[in-house]
């Protein structure tokens, strides 16, 4: 099962968008009030909508409205904490985001990004705080999470970056959309369920 | 790696595979689902053409976006209407079955999911909501899953997952006068902080929680997920099977016999190895406050805000945010807070022991709703609705100057026409602080247990309800 597929994703590139701050939630990234569509579609619109705006309205000056080209954004610690909201990750990738790298991810909102393809890459503080402040002095300078490699690069430097094992199985082996891959064991899933006592009358457990 | 507690046993008996990505392919006994996070999932489903496997095992409910106070059809809101409309097409397409609005049974999915009996020991528990945690009460494992996750188990029943450590939480002593559940879980998440289970699955256990109710239970499981776990669960004992005899999903006759005995196999074993251990002293637990944007920027009513700088440096940039945006001094309690809106309700506390808990320390205060206070009851489920309206409760709610309304989400999340305006401050029973979370961007939530929600609407400030007992 190690072939790969067209959605295979070995690395990611582009310009960075720092979004400084710890225990950054889902209803800072999307607020609830944009959730009532059907589809994702118009998410990307909605991307931080009240944090990057004024009480009038206006832009203020909020990391993605500094850095509208960026492509990877790198975060502080918790970043996606709260709500299971796939919302959340659908407004950062339709916005424009491809990878994230920061200290630490709410689990739920790394899986969510997991599934959409996109890696969410730690490293350490000191790191992170470096990789900030590149991109604030040169937010043209390239980022590039390489997923197979566990690196970050930013312009010529090369940084340790952290992938956990089945994330970086998932985007490498391009198996990240679970979908068809689990598919393919329904007699298996068959299987399981005839086991579990509360489908079989509680025959045996 | 955790050996023989209840996790184990339940990730075992559900594990269908190893994928080769090192997940494990896992089987999902129930599945519930919402209007907001399936439509997209459902779409996914058409794209590719696939269909349902197992419709039998998906449930769903309304209740994120559904209106509390006028069900009349179509909803005054549009989208609201429309997000409704797809969730009866897309149940009626996939014969899944539906609590709409007219069953009397629909209600906030964790609420419904265990009133029905769906909710059962050693299942395999996942729906669109963080949440789902709350179905840990019972001894099941309560998932929250994204959407993309939705489309994997309407399509194959199974998830994707990685096997986390698991953290044994252990409650010693006995709850006080006046402090509950919400208090121990703001507790744990403020001694822990919001990231500290990150990686991990918390088991609850000990003398103070053993001895909490099923609500009660619920109440600290849902909000696991606040702590940073991707699961909490509780040992199921007597008082979950008890709980769920005679619902209207709960295994019957000589089922129902069996059924108990497998209930008890699941319990962690006696020698059962954890990944990490923590304790805590019931004994010592005050009711509890949050003062900032995070649940973990909680305190005792008698604690003193922190001050920034006195905190570790990965805190103090979140606390001078908190302070900043809820108008608060450090060095200062959070008695005396003035209070615009009391809301008590969300799937964190609006049963049937929380709405007799606030009703009974209502009747006892004997004074109405402060004046410049706005106040509503939503209850979890039209069940509960009905329930607390024969017990009288509603009756009593109403006399005092709050708004009784419908099932729902209502202002946990101000997705409905339930919300706070402007800079409003809201004495809260729910889940979350987070800034713009209860519908205003300027909004301010300060979370606490249904009967210090009382002491706040009646009071007019945030208040400790041992005060008024």
């Amino acid at each position: 099962m190690s072939t790969t597929t067209d959605k295979t994703v070995t690395s990611v590139r582009g310009p960075g968008v720092p979004v400084r701050g710890n225990d950054i939630d889902t209803d800072q990234i999307i607020p609830a009030r944009f959730m009532k569509e059907v589809t994702f579609d118009n998410m990307g619109d909605y991307a931080f909508y009240d944090a990057r705006r004024n009480d009038d309205g206006e832009w203020n000056d909020h990391a993605i409205n500094r850095h509208p080209n960026g492509e990877i954004m790198v975060v502080n610690q918790n970043f996606g904490c709260g709500s299971s909201r796939e919302h959340a990750p659908q407004a950062l990738m339709r916005w424009g985001i491809k990878g994230l790298v920061g200290e630490s991810f709410a689990e739920i909102f790394a899986g969510n990004c997991q599934a959409l393809g996109l890696p969410t890459a730690t490293a350490n503080a000191d790191t992170v705080q470096w990789i900030m402040d590149q991109v604030e002095a040169d937010p043209t300078v390239e980022l590039t999470i390489d997923v197979d490699e566990e690196t970050v690069t930013v312009g010529d430097e090369t940084v340790e970056a952290n992938v956990s094992d089945a994330q970086r199985e998932a985007l490498l082996q391009g198996v990240w959309d679970t979908t068809a891959l689990m598919k393919s064991f329904m007699d298996e899933v068959r299987e399981t369920a005839d086991s579990v006592p509360y489908l079989n009358g509680f025959a045996e457990c | 790696m955790s050996t023989g507690t209840l996790y184990d046993k339940v990730w075992d008996q559900h594990t269908v595979r190893e994928l080769p990505t090192g997940e494990t392919q896992l089987f999902v006994g129930l599945h519930l689902i919402h209007e907001v996070t399936s439509p997209q999932a459902f779409g996914m489903l058409e794209e590719r053409d696939l269909s349902v496997a197992f419709p039998e095992r998906t449930y769903a409910t309304t209740d994120h976006i559904i209106p509390t106070a006028d069900l009349a059809r179509p909803f005054e809101d549009d989208e609201a209407e429309t997000m409704l409309q797809v969730l009866e097409q897309n149940t009626a397409d996939y014969d899944i079955t539906f609590f709409d609005p007219d069953s009397g049974a629909q209600g906030i999915v964790h609420v419904v999911g265990p009133e029905q009996g769906l909710t059962q020991p050693g299942m395999t528990i996942v729906c669109g909501d963080s949440h789902t945690s709350t179905h840990g009460a019972f001894g099941s494992l309560g998932f929250g899953i994204g959407t993309s996750q939705i489309r994997d188990v309407l399509a194959t029943q199974c998830v994707a997952m990685e096997k986390q450590d698991v953290r044994r939480i252990q409650v010693n002593g006995s709850l006080g006068t006046g402090v509950y559940a919400k208090d121990i879980i703001l507790k744990i998440i403020g001694e822990l902080g919001v990231e500290g289970g990150i990686g991990y699955v918390y088991e609850y256990g000990g003398p103070a929680i053993e001895a909490l109710d099923m609500e009660g239970r619920m109440s600290i499981c849902n909000m696991s997920i606040e702590g940073g776990a991707r699961a909490g669960y509780i040992n199921p004992d007597y008082k979950a099977f008890e709980w769920l005899k005679d619902r209207p999903h709960a295994p019957t006759g000589d089922a129902w016999d069996r059924a108990v005995d497998c209930w008890e196999a699941i319990r962690t074993d006696d020698n059962a190895t954890y990944d990490d251990e923590v304790t805590f002293d019931g004994d010592a637990i005050e009711p509890m406050v949050t003062w900032g944007i995070t649940p973990g920027q909680a305190l005792g009513i008698s604690e003193r805000i922190p001050d920034p700088e006195s905190l570790p440096s990965g805190q103090k940039e979140t606390a001078k945010k908190a302070l900043s945006h809820m108008d608060l001094e450090p060095g200062r309690t959070m008695q005396g807070v003035n209070v615009d809106v009391a809301f008590l309700g969300s799937c964190t506390n609006a049963r049937m022991s929380d709405l007799r808990e606030a009703a009974s320390l209502l009747e006892n205060i004997g004074r109405p709703v402060a004046d410049d206070v706005r106040a509503m009851v939503v209850p979890g489920s039209q069940g509960v609705k009905k329930q607390a309206e024969e017990e009288g409760l509603a009756d009593i709610f109403r006399s005092a100057g709050f708004d009784w309304r419908g099932a729902g989400c209502s202002m946990c999340l101000g997705m409905n026409e339930d919300q706070l305006q402007g800079r409003e401050l809201c004495a809260s029973s729910s889940n979350r602080n987070f800034i713009g979370r209860q519908g205003s961007k300027d909004g301010r939530t300060v979370l606490m247990s249904p009967a210090m929600v009382v002491a706040a609407a009646v009071e007019g400030e945030v208040t400790d309800v041992r005060t008024l007992m």
